[in-house]
């Protein structure tokens, strides 16, 4: 502000009038007084600032984990979100569910990061700063959220086709609530006679590649882990709604939903689709 | 004795067949042709990398909006920053240091005129090679691809599985060219400006531009080599199974950054010192006073070039390195602020007490003073590391560059093309067209990278090619495409007063802005030979010497 009402004020003052005849101005080389001025300043401030800071990120980057903090390792894939939570045996993606902090008896989450394929990036706002996901390296963050809520965020790092589309959505739940959801978690996939027919179709075809449903033989890694895929809201890493219908035009073609995502479309029968959809449905 | 300036070839009548002209176009060894040519190259790859950059505002003017599929939103921002940085800014300094340089220091050429002429060669032949991926990425059945991993390419991007095709050797292969023919330039210039000043002129009476053109060419040295290293070392990978990035057999991508950033910090200074440089010419003249605190001014330059090799890593505060070093790099870039402070103050100092005249020039160069400030806060903003950890990646940082690179750098290079296009062309510019088209693009640039800023904060990150409605971005990306209009308008004007000044050939004289330096001492435009004599000079301002025998500079130089 002082340094630009300065050049205001120099550009007003000190502009050419019409009446002035062409005589030069007065010529002054510089002045020492006046440069030893205007760095010593600049220099105390920049002190004050990187003191400031350094003692922020120590605050941040040093912080102890608490005996009860909640553990999760965050795997970044191209293009959605993995979350397990080792000492729960929970495997969800997509969304993070964690339990609000009480500031008198705080349970930080720490997250661990990775990366299965490319760099990407952790950044929910309102939550903290991002923090990389990088192929062959860890990383760590935490968060430490007072308010319940739905906190939204996403991929913060150019990470291919669909970087665009690789969205956070981190539920922060009372204790209570985020206990209920760890239980229902831990469940094994349901069985119901009624959709054994999607079920076949689903395990004998390459869905369980990439897709695990706890439980059955569907044991792939690559894609989410879909155990319990109707206890979330969206799909596609938070791009739609999970409605059986969108739920069946992501199994038709992914790229209508989302171009360039890494599931490539099935080539089912509309009979074959709407058998799949309808075993999907039963996961809660 | 160096009167024989008749047999020149300037001399030559004007009617020669245009193959004949277009021939000594491409054969010449001349500083201000190459100079020109550079120039030239770099304003068609502007509008090339705006045409680039209105494609993209317009797919994000509205959320959910399908002008363009990811994969060629994708393409557009790695061809946007690739061109801007490597094949605008780049040579359009150079083009501005090979034409002004000998000029200045009373010569007759650069150091190496057919060196010169290579390097032009290699750089603009490597912006062909980039643009020709987009015929001929693919290899085979000629359907080809730009280039799609973002203007620094972090590995594991840019790997065989990933990247398949030759859109990325497109890319690797036309830096590592143009690569070369910078550091031909930098060499080039260093040596220049060393070793071929005329007699009299100690390294403390050259004019400001060449000691800031002369820690550019330091940091083209030392900075672009690594990016070329990089560049091969990349290229291993992907074709001599080799394993630096490559993740998957315990290469590193933080790796690749390092390379990247070591280049990449520096090569802001690379341009903002050509800018620097510029703006350190313009304001003395214009404000009828000499600069102030000449030798603090190089000072502060050296200081800049100097600090600007050791704060890469502030690109980097998101990738999880240690407490310590994330320190470090806050200090050091913070520390930059204090002699980009001095030259700000200096400036103003010089304008204090003068008589300014609000030519197109000036005005440019306010233009740069106001927004160079301003993209100096955020830049201070953003060293702070917990600061850059939420808007490090976001469309803040989008902002901050922009108004670094267009509002600062560019502003200047506008400001230089006025300044200097009488004495290059030998005509006047028109100065209403001039005057429209400061007022077009300064308000296009305040409504597309001031409200640029706000998204960012409001958590919106670069590189995505579509966005959900509802999270408060939607109306600021409409203002900020908005502002596309008026810079559009503005480049327009500008090239119609390009044509304006072909047509109109008003005679600019040898020295329109009754400046000091020595290029406004020979004709306009010059002859191949620059000066008839090789001048002698006592000061630093030869002619005000000239002007003012009753109170020359040589008498308060110290």
């Amino acid at each position: 502000m002082v340094v630009f009402s300065l050049l205001a004020y120099a550009v007003v003052t000190y502009r050419n009038r019409i009446d002035d005849d062409n005589r030069e101005p007065a010529q002054v080389y510089g002045s020492n007084q006046v440069e030893l001025a205007w760095t010593v300043i600049p220099v105390l401030i920049v002190l004050a600032l990187f003191m400031a800071s350094s003692r922020v990120i120590a605050t941040i980057q040093n912080a102890e984990r608490p005996a009860n903090a909640i553990e999760v390792v965050a795997t970044g894939h191209q293009f959605w979100w993995e979350y397990r939570y080792p000492g729960l045996k929970v495997v969800t993606a997509n969304e993070l569910h964690v339990p609000v902090s009480d500031p008198s008896n705080p349970t930080p989450t720490f997250i661990t990061l990775l990366s299965a394929d490319m760099d990407h990036s952790f950044w929910v706002p309102r939550l903290a700063g991002k923090t990389d996901l990088i192929p062959n390296r860890m990383n760590h963050t935490w968060i430490d959220p007072h308010e319940v809520g739905l906190y939204l965020g996403q991929c913060a790092q150019y990470c291919g086709t669909q970087h665009a589309k690789m969205l956070l959505r981190v539920y922060v739940q009372p204790r209570a609530e985020f206990d209920r959801w760890i239980q229902e978690q831990q469940q094994q996939a349901v069985t119901n006679q009624a959709v054994s027919e999607g079920r076949q179709v689903f395990e004998s075809t390459a869905c369980v590649n990439c897709h695990t449903v706890s439980g059955t033989r569907a044991n792939g890694r690559f894609g989410p882990d879909l155990t319990h895929l109707m206890s979330r809201d969206t799909i596609a890493s938070g791009v739609a709604d999970n409605t059986p219908e969108n739920l069946r035009q992501w199994i038709e073609n992914p790229d209508a939903i989302k171009p360039g995502a890494r599931m490539p479309a099935m080539g089912l029968g509309a009979r074959q689709v709407e058998a799949v959809v309808a075993y999907l449905a039963t996961l809660r | 004795m160096a009167t024989e300036s008749v047999t020149f070839p300037a001399a030559l009548p004007i009617s020669r067949p245009l193959v004949d002209r277009l021939h000594e176009w491409v054969t010449t060894v001349d500083h201000k042709r190459l100079g020109i040519l550079y120039i030239g190259y770099a304003l068609v790859f502007l509008c090339i990398g705006g045409i680039e950059a209105t494609i993209m505002r317009v797919q994000l003017m509205v959320p959910h909006n399908d002008l363009v599929p990811p994969q060629v939103f994708n393409r557009l921002f790695t061809m946007h920053g690739t061109t801007m940085i490597f094949f605008v800014a780049m040579p359009i300094v150079f083009g501005f240091a090979n034409y002004m340089l000998p000029l200045m220091l009373g010569a007759r050429d650069m150091a190496f005129p057919r060196l010169n002429a290579f390097s032009f060669w290699l750089t603009a032949f490597g912006g062909l090679l980039l643009y020709f991926s987009v015929l001929g990425a693919s290899g085979l059945y000629g359907a080809g691809n730009a280039p799609d991993v973002g203007w620094f390419a972090y590995a594991p991007l840019t790997s065989q599985t990933f990247s398949r095709g030759h859109s990325t050797d497109f890319w690797t292969l036309s830096l590592l060219v143009s690569g070369i023919g910078s550091i031909g330039t930098a060499v080039n210039i260093l040596t220049t400006i060393l070793c071929v000043r005329c007699p009299g002129m100690t390294l403390g009476k050259m004019p400001m531009f060449a000691w800031l053109i002369l820690v550019m060419a330091f940091l083209v040295l030392l900075c672009v080599g690594p990016l070329t290293a990089a560049q091969i070392m990349l290229t291993i990978d992907r074709y001599l199974g080799g394993h630096f990035f490559d993740v998957q057999a315990g290469g590193s991508a933080v790796v690749w950054m390092h390379f990247f950033w070591i280049f990449g910090h520096p090569e802001v200074y690379v341009l903002v010192m050509p800018a620097f440089a510029i703006v350190s010419e313009i304001i003395p003249v214009f404000s009828r006073k000499g600069l102030f605190g000449y030798p603090f001014m190089v000072a502060a330059g050296l200081a800049i070039g100097f600090l600007a090799m050791s704060v890469w890593a502030h690109h980097m505060f998101t990738v999880g390195m240690s407490s310590s070093a994330n320190t470090f790099f806050v200090m050091t870039t913070m520390a930059i602020g204090v002699p980009t402070g001095i030259k700000i103050f200096n400036w103003l100092a010089t304008m204090w007490g003068g008589r300014i005249h609000f030519k197109v020039p000036m005005l440019f160069c306010l233009g740069f003073l106001f927004q160079f400030l301003i993209a100096g806060l955020t830049g201070i903003m953003l060293s702070a590391a917990p600061f850059d950890w939420q808007l490090g990646n976001s469309y803040f940082v989008v902002a901050h560059f922009h108004y670094v690179i267009v509002g600062g750098i560019l502003f200047a290079v506008f400001g230089a093309f006025y300044y200097w296009f009488p004495k290059m062309s030998g005509w006047m510019y028109s100065e209403i067209l001039g005057r429209l088209h400061f007022v077009l693009f300064l308000i296009g640039f305040h409504l597309t990278f001031d409200f640029m800023h706000i998204p960012g904060l409001l958590g919106m990150p670069r590189r995505i090619y579509t966005y959900e409605p509802g999270r408060g971005w939607d109306i600021w990306n409409l203002i900020v495409t908005a502002g596309v209009v008026f810079q559009g308008a503005a480049i327009l004007v500008f090239v119609g007063g390009l044509v304006w000044a072909y047509f109109r050939r008003k005679p600019a004289g040898n020295d329109p802005w009754d400046a000091w330096t020595l290029e406004w001492a020979t004709s306009s435009p010059p002859a191949p030979y620059n000066f008839a004599v090789i001048p002698v000079v006592r000061s630093r301002r030869p002619l005000w010497d000239l002007k003012h025998p009753e109170d020359p500079d040589w008498k308060y130089d110290q």
